[in-house]
Parts: C-alpha cells; structure tokens; sequence
C-alpha cells in the first residue's frame, strides 16, 4: 500500500486540475456540513426545553370581551367563565392569566434586593396566577407553599404590581439567592417587597429568542386575578385533550356570546403552542438537513463521475498492470488509495475552513463555538463516503483485462 | 469555406446535444447539481428579498425615527441604546414642538366590532392611533377621501380612516365618507377608505410587529381622540422601574409604547432635529427629570430596519448556507465538464488540424455547457417552485406568504443557471481549447 503512495503522487500531479477540483469539492462539503449539523442540534435543543408545565394535557383559550365592561363585570365574567370550563367532563382545573410560557407576550419585570436599587439584578416573567395554577399548569413544587386563595388580589390593567407574596422558580431563586437560602427571603418588583413562599422546579418564560435566552427560566407567578386576563389555561385528563379542545368554545358562548375567540386560534392545545413557538427552528433545523443530504449526495456523485472517468483514461495502464502480474486488488488498492489521499486533502482544508467559518458566524449571528467532535466526525464520515463513491469505479477498473495493454 | 455563424452555432447545439447523449449519467448528474444548486439559492434569495426590501424606496431616505433615552444609560447595558419606542411626555413634547416637516407618534389599538346581524359572531379589528401627519408622510393611498387634518388632532375628532377590507366588510365596499361606524360603543365618522395598503415590513410599527403582519391594519383614528377614550395599546408596553397607577398615572410614567417618526427633507433639516433632541435631553436634565446627559438616536429608515433586525438571521443564514451549497455543486460541474471535454482531446486534436480555430472550439464547447445550464435551470425552476410551495411548513408562514414566485424570479432563476454553468464551463473548455493538435493526431 505504502509503496504505491509515490506512483499515485506522480500520477495525480497529470490530473492537477481535476485533483484539485474534487479536494476542493470535499473541503467545501466538511466545512458546509459540519456547521449545517451544528445549527440542526442547536436548534433541536432549543426546540426541546420543556417549558417545566404539563404539556401534553393543557389547553390555552384567548378571549377577548368585546364590550368595554367595568371591572366588577370583568371580575364576575371571568368567574363564570372558569365555573363552566371547570364542568366540562374531563377538565381537571382552570385559572385565568395574562401570559403562559412560549405565548410571545408577557410582563419583563426587573428584580432588586432593595427598592432604592438602580439596576436589577435579573430579570423575570411575571405571571398572574391564583390558587388553581400549580395544579393547572402542573407545576413542581419543591419548597414552600401554594398561594392561598385569600391572598389572590385584583388587578386593573395600568395598576401597580406589587404583590406581597411570590412563588419562583428555582433559577430564578439561585439568581437572586447564589446560596440556596431564598425561601422566605424578600425580593422587590415595585417598591414594596415581596417574599418568596414558593419555588418551584421550572416554569419557563414566555419568549424564546436569544434575547431572552439569559433569563428564559427565571419566572414568578405573583397572586393576582387581571381585570380582562386574555388567557384561559386548561388542565385536561390526558385523553380528553382533543375532545375538550373541541367543545369548550361552544360552552363559552353558550354562556356568553359578547366575546372574540379567533376561530382559527383562539383554542389551541400546547402541542400547537409549542409547535408555533419554535416554527422558525423547526424549518431550520428541517432546511439545514435537506441541504446537508443533497450536498453530500451531489459531492458522492462528483467523486464516482470523476473517478470513472480517471478509470476510463487509465484503461490501458490498468491492462499493463495487470499484464506485469498486479492482482486485482492491487488495481483496486490503487484507486482507493489515491480517493483517500485526495479526501485527506480535502478533509484537512475543510476543517480549517469549518472553523473560519463558523468563528465568523459566531460574531455575525450569535452562533456558539462548533465542537471539535463535528469536525472529526465530519471528517470520517467524508473519508467513508469519498471510499464508497470510489469503489464504484474502482471494481470496474479491476475488471480491466490484461489484453488492454495490447490494444493500440 | 465560411459559414453563417448562426447555422455554425445551432451546428454546435446539436453536437452539444449529441455529445450529451453520449455520456446520459454524467449529463444528468450535471444537470442535477446546477438544479439543486439554483433551486436552493433562488428559494432562500426569494425569501431574503422578500424581508429586506425597502417598504418606501422613493422616500425612505427622508424619515427617521427618533430615541430619545428617558431610562438611565447606566440601565441600557454596554450600548445605552434608548429604548425604541418613545414614552407620553417626551412624544407629546415632540408633537408641541413641530420641528420637522412632518412628525407624528403613533400606536396599535384594537376594538371589537359587534355586527348588527344576529348570526354572526363580535370580531375584533386592530389599527392604529396617530396624527394627520401620518398619512402625507408615508404617501398613504386612499380610495375615497383622505386622512383628517390638523384640526382635527386639535380638536379631539372622532374620526377614522378604514381599510379597503373594513369598507368591504361594513359597507359592501361602497363609498362609506362620512357615515358612521360604531367601534365599542363609541361612534367615528368615516373620512377616508385606503386602497389596499400594507407595506412590508411595517416599518412605522416595527418596534411591534416585527416588520411582518400578515393583515394591514383595518383603521386609524387621532391619537387625541384615543387618549380621550382611555385606549391602551395592544403593542409593547415597557417600564423600567415603575408604570403609574391608573390612567393619568400611566401618561406620566417613564413606560414607553408609542412609536415616533418624522420627515426631514435635506441633511440640513437631519441636523436641525438632531440639535433640537439635543436641546431637549438638555433641558429635561435641566429640569431634573433626566439624571444624565443628552442620549438621542435619530436612525433614517433602512438603519432603523436593521437595528429593529427585520430581516430574520435565519433567512441571512439560509441565504448564505444554500450559496455555498450551489459554489459546491459549481464545483463538482466544472470537475465532471473537464472530464468529459478533456476525453474528447482526440476530437478536438481533429477539429483544429481540420482548421478549426481556438474560438470555433470554445463556442463549440460553451454552447454545450449552455445546455446543461437550461436543462439544470428548468430543474431548479422547479425546485425553486417546489421550495416556495413548502415554505408555509419551514418558515413562519407569514413570511412564506410575502415570497411569491413572479416572472422576475423565474427568468433570474433562468440566469443564474445558465451564467453559472457557462462560468464554470470556462476552465474545462480553455483546457480544451488548447489541445495540441499533432500530439493528439499523432498519439491515436
């Protein structure tokens, strides 16, 4: 094998053009992929947080009143509504709220340890939440207490927030309390305090984008009731999902019809929510492999065309070879060998270039350090497949007679 | 013996054709490459074009949207951009002062329509608030009557313009002037009906919608006027420490919803304004309302775009991925093209001894590589076709809705096909070209 490496050399310094060429083709492949597979799995992750909620058995409904009511009304409105959804067979528990995670709107609120602090210390979604809401949304308690239902306030759209009590999530507890020591410890929003009763697990925020990403997982649910929440959440048993999702529009305006629910999106399961949500990571992640898959098919067919055509050239030197006693395998050594020396290349340059690229991506578009796993990974795999497309060629170089080297 | 070029070129199609034929795989391979390539890149550039196009090209360069920082620097992190929309006191500030040409300070508001049928289900419409500036300075088309006047933002009017739809909807689309539509008990006296108007981006709310609504907006109403019925805004509505209580107590507050323009004709008048939000930083700071000097920014439209990030950095990405794919399938055609010409050394070792010149041999060759580049350019079309189509399960579908493929696309697509495979046909077809012709007669 090693012996034939010199010969191979000579060999491809007559096909400079084409050789180059193909190194070219595969160096470009390596550094296309690596960084395409990379945005597919980042992407991926991203569409894969749980949001911390029990997905799969929650509804959400938008509503909208659609005459201007005071807020005793709203209030009164509102309860009605909760009572008749919470009939529904199947409905485990309802509450009403003015945003839920991956909804794309809700309340930033700033954190500080004292209400004198000019900078927060970290930002957190707040969400309006009452007694039913942990066991709406299914959330995971693991310090502290429920809100009780005498603590939940009312709320009138321009008013102040300044709950008493807080329930947070835990990343948002070790933001504000690095030791573990938040529970029971006051934290402020407005210029009253609040005290943390509750952590739970996880409960993620509403937004997605990177702009958020630093602060996706810090949430407090603060004890109000919002004058016109535009949410209703729905916990439903697991396998009535879609029958509910199918009738409790109808229930609410068979109770009351001075309402907009978007017929198209006003009842939506949090699969749908979810899947909204991340639709711009889904088509990335589903473009990015399209192109990989034909990027790789058309650079395999590059490999056996050219190859082919270097076999189609060399039919008489093949025939000599074998006239002087090379075997088969010698002539389809002689073939792979030379691929693997030009993939080599070609996978060396191309991982230079992966790298380029993807450190000037990272300052262009936010995109993190690309492992060195990829690269290799990357590397082996085009080594494999420039083999595979090569053998094609090669064994029909093998079938070369020995008689060639005799035809003119 | 000399030739009609023409009959010589359609000559060398044929052959082209013929040579083609020859070799189907390496042909269809080609063919396919230059298709995936084109259908990829004509795809994300429909896309591309689609977000980043200018929304007002014939007048952008004259609106600017001004920042004005009433937070704190300190509070804004490493850039202390100010916020990108505007609180109440310094808007109406901007409003009172009449600095530019045109200025005016708009929002989102929506209401709820109850039809007088009884079948029919209440719908909500959404639109704006703003001032009869709005409508002169971003050349609103109206299809009967106009925006209101000035006096009509003095006065507090209750009056609206409706869009072509709402028109449809409310009036059967007949000329509605001076009728009147009852929006949450609150009657408005119609004085325009748009044509059909939706820029996109929506650049005068793109603080908001991110530059993409799929509907335009159904009205727009004075801004006075929705200040008198207490409308809140359905758009952003960030405070950084403390909103007020109630009503009142929201319009004083540092919470900023409203977005700000202003037209300013010559660079002149850009510096005029851009001392004047100097000026009133400085005297706010004066007032002690300010605890920090002057932070203004007065962005032209296209900045204000980009520093919104309308365009989103997936299609920048997807853009920039499927080019390097088709320089890739490029490539792999100038690799396959310098095996098939250079195997016909013989016949053109031939051809030149015949008499053929070094031109005679590049049309010869270029021409068949025009084919493959028409031949891979219908490919792509169609991909590209079949690309656009499946946009609405990748993309947000609202985008997927503004890229559309149009006759413009599909001779681009044509282009790029065919110049593509000519370019990379250029290398293999100089190799070609300079074929010895006694060593090739000599050595068969």
């Amino acid at each position: 094998m090693i012996m034939q490496i010199t010969p191979i050399l000579i060999a491809l310094k007559r096909h400079k053009a084409g050789t180059i060429l193909i190194a070219l083709q595969i160096a470009l492949t390596l550094a296309i992929v690596c960084n395409a597979l990379f945005i597919i799995r980042q992407r991926v992750e991203h569409a894969m947080r749980p949001t911390g909620i029990d997905e799969s058995s929650i509804i959400r409904i938008k509503n909208e009143w659609a005459k201007q009511q005071t807020p005793e009304q709203l209030r009164a409105l509102a309860d009605t509504d909760l009572a008749v959804l919470r009939q529904i067979p199947g409905v485990i528990d309802a509450y009403a709220t003015n945003s839920f995670p991956l909804s794309g709107n809700g309340m930033p609120m700033g954190l500080t340890y004292t209400a004198d602090q000019p900078n927060p210390t970290t930002t957190a979604s707040a969400y309006f939440a009452d007694a039913h809401t942990l066991n709406t949304l299914g959330l995971k308690l693991i310090a502290g207490r429920n809100f009780s239902p005498d603590e939940i306030g009312q709320l009138g759209p321009q008013e102040m927030l300044a709950p008493p009590v807080v329930i947070v999530t835990e990343d948002l507890a070790k933001a504000m309390y690095p030791d573990g020591s938040a529970l029971g410890k006051t934290v402020y929003m407005s210029p009253r305090p609040s005290t943390i009763v509750g952590i739970v697990e996880r409960l993620q925020g509403p937004w997605v984008d990177n702009s958020s990403a630093q602060w996706a997982e810090r949430s407090a649910l603060v004890p109000f009731k919002l004058d016109a929440a535009p949410y209703y959440l729905i916990r439903v048993r697991h396998d009535q999902v879609h029958a509910v999702a199918s009738i409790a529009l109808q229930k609410l305006y068979d109770v009351n019809a001075m309402r907009v629910i978007d017929g198209k999106d006003g009842v939506r399961t949090f699969e749908e929510v979810r899947k909204d949500a991340y639709q711009k990571d889904h088509g990335m992640a589903v473009a990015m492999t399209l192109i990989c898959a034909s990027l790789l098919a058309i650079t395999a067919a590059g490999i056996v065309g050219l190859t082919s055509f270097w076999v189609g050239q060399r039919r008489k030197h093949i025939g000599v070879r074998r006239a002087l006693g090379a075997t088969r395998r010698d002539i389809l050594a002689y073939f792979l060998t030379e691929n693997g020396l030009i993939t080599l290349a070609g996978v060396v340059l191309g991982s230079i270039l992966a790298v380029s690229i993807n450190s000037w991506m990272m300052g262009a578009f936010e995109m993190r350090r690309l492992p060195p796993g990829y690269v290799l990974l990357g590397m082996v795999a085009l080594l494999l497949l420039g083999q595979l497309a090569a053998f094609i060629p090669a064994f029909r170089a093998t079938r070369v007679s020995p008689v060639e080297a005799t035809r003119p | 013996m000399k030739s009609d070029p023409v009959e010589m070129f359609a000559y060398y199609l044929q052959l082209g054709v013929r040579s083609l034929r020859r070799m189907p795989v390496v042909t269809l391979l080609m063919i396919l490459a230059i298709g995936f390539g084109v259908g990829a890149s004509m795809t994300s550039y429909a896309v591309f074009r689609a977000v980043s196009g200018n929304p007002i090209p014939w007048k952008s360069s004259q609106l600017y949207a001004p920042q004005i920082d009433n937070w704190d620097p300190r509070t804004l992190g490493p850039s202390a951009e100010p916020p990108d929309l505007m609180d109440y006191q310094d808007a109406m500030a901007l409003m009172d002062a009449r600095v530019a040409a045109r200025q005016t300070a708009t929002y989102p508001v929506s209401f709820s329509v109850i039809p007088n049928g009884v079948i029919s289900k209440p719908f909500n419409i959404s639109g704006y608030a703003t001032y009869a500036d709005f409508f002169p300075m971003f050349d609103v088309p109206f299809q009967y009557g106009g925006g209101w006047g000035e006096t009509d933002d003095r006065g507090r009017a209750a009056t609206i313009v409706i869009s072509s739809k709402l028109n449809q909807t409310m009036f059967g689309g007949a000329n509605s002037i001076g009728r009147d539509i009852v929006l949450n008990d609150h009657a408005f006296r119609i004085v325009g009906v748009l044509q059909n108007w939706n820029p996109k981006p929506r650049f005068y709310d793109a603080a908001n919608t991110n530059g993409f609504g799929s509907e335009g907006p159904d009205f727009f109403i004075p801004f006075t006027r929705a200040m008198d019925l207490h409308l809140e805004t359905k758009g952003a509505n960030a405070c950084n420490g403390q909103g007020g209580v109630g009503w009142d107590g929201w319009l004083r507050s540092q919470c900023v919803w409203i977005s700000f323009w202003v037209q300013l004709p010559d660079a002149a008048a850009v510096q005029r304004y851009r001392s004047f939000l100097e000026g009133y930083s400085a005297q706010q700071q004066r007032a002690g309302r300010f605890n920090w000097p002057p932070n203004i920014r007065l962005r032209n439209l296209v900045q204000w775009l980009d520093f919104e990030k309308v365009v989103p950095p997936e299609t920048k990405v997807s853009l920039l991925v499927s080019f390097a794919f088709l320089v890739v399938c490029l490539v792999n055609t100038i690799g396959l093209l310098l095996a098939k010409f250079m195997r016909r050394a013989g016949e053109v070792g031939l051809r030149r001894a015949l008499g053929a010149s070094r031109g005679d041999i590049y049309t010869q060759f270029l021409a068949e590589a025009g084919i493959i580049g028409v031949a891979g350019g219908m490919v792509g079309l169609l991909l590209t076709v079949l690309g656009m189509a499946s946009l609405g399960q990748v993309f947000q579908p609202d985008i997927a809705h503004l890229a559309q493929m149009n006759i413009g696309l599909v001779v681009l697509t044509l282009l790029v096909a065919i110049a593509a495979t000519v370019i990379a046909a250029f290398y293999p077809t100089w190799r070609a070209a300079h074929v010895q012709p006694a060593w090739q007669l000599k050595s068969n």
